[in-house]
């Protein structure tokens, strides 16, 4: 129990290899994104499908790493408000884009 | 609370970090993604209602964007040691880790502030379009929400400084500031890929 309490410990309140392991990764995805506009090698589409990929693991890599979300018992109301506030974020993004822009259409103002 | 700490009384030690208070912060923070969320939606909806006005692809300075991106990303692991510190309770070193990640966000509003006087100076203030408008409205928000931070930073270096061992009330303090300044991370990376990045593809 107390090996586990403590192995538990570290993984909720992150040890510096975690913080160093996050860090890492998150300016190499920073990097990534940077380097991808600047090179101007890709076309528009494929570049922001490319930095939207990258934003999104990033977060992901945060939310890990530096908020240190996890999927055990402990952490399951703070979960649970997180992919309830995803999902509501989720429905008036996606919705006010196609309101938005079925308005601009029908109204010719584009 | 003494109530709480009879019934807690057997998990009191083990689970001293699940109180309500962080889980209330939390909640906060969700309903601060909402307001985030809704910022970025408009920005969405009017990042190319540019009015004849100048459009981000002239207004956007990468290297700026890199710097400001660079200071707000090593405060997050600077803050992450002085969080560190805290648990091993050398208060001596999260008051050090704590006053760099203050400089560290004090830099980035610096940088922040000097680029919305130069766009303002330039007449693209929030005033000459519906883009800019939307710009200004979310990038000052999180910009806000980091100044804010740093009050929050400040106010715990001056709490923590003449005391001898750092309470629970104390690092619960600290662990709500590290979820909030963290936070503000995760929002920054959705502003500098979709406000920036994607103006100037």
């Amino acid at each position: 129990m107390s090996t586990d309490h403590s192995a538990h410990e570290g993984s909720s309140h992150g040890s510096v290899s975690s913080y160093v392991i996050g860090f890492i990764l998150a300016v190499v995805l920073t990097v990534a994104s940077f380097m991808i506009v600047m090179g101007h090698s890709m076309s528009p589409s494929g570049t922001l499908t490319a930095i939207s990929v990258l934003a999104a693991v990033q977060v992901v890599v945060h939310l890990i790493f530096f908020l240190h979300m996890n999927t055990s018992s402990e952490n399951k109301w703070n979960n649970n408000v997180f992919l309830f506030t995803l999902m509501f974020v989720a429905i008036f993004f996606v919705g006010t884009i196609f309101i938005m822009t079925n308005t601009a259409e029908h109204m010719m103002s584009r | 609370m003494a109530q709480d700490t009879t019934l807690n009384d057997a998990h009191a030690e083990h689970e001293h970090h699940e109180l309500p208070t962080v889980f209330g912060f939390w909640v906060y923070l969700m309903t601060d993604c909402i307001i985030f969320g809704s910022l970025f939606a408009v920005f969405a909806v009017l990042h190319d209602q540019f009015n004849g006005g100048p459009t981000g692809k002239e207004l956007f300075e990468i290297s700026g964007l890199a710097l400001e991106t660079a200071l707000l990303l090593i405060s997050s692991i600077t803050y992450g040691f002085g969080m560190i510190a805290a648990h091993k309770g050398q208060i001596k070193s999260v008051q050090m880790w704590l006053g760099l990640t203050f400089l560290l966000g004090l830099g980035f509003v610096f940088l922040e502030v000097r680029e919305f006087a130069g766009m303002i100076a330039e007449g693209a203030g929030p005033d000459r379009s519906a883009f800019l408008s939307a710009f200004f409205t979310l990038v000052s928000t999180h910009g806000l929400h980091v100044s804010c931070g740093l009050v929050w930073i400040i106010t715990l270096i001056v709490q923590l400084s003449g005391v001898s061992a750092i309470s629970e009330r104390m690092m619960n303090k600290l662990t709500m500031l590290s979820l909030f300044w963290h936070f503000l991370d995760i929002v920054w990376i959705c502003v500098f890929t979709y406000v920036y990045l994607a103006s100037m593809i």
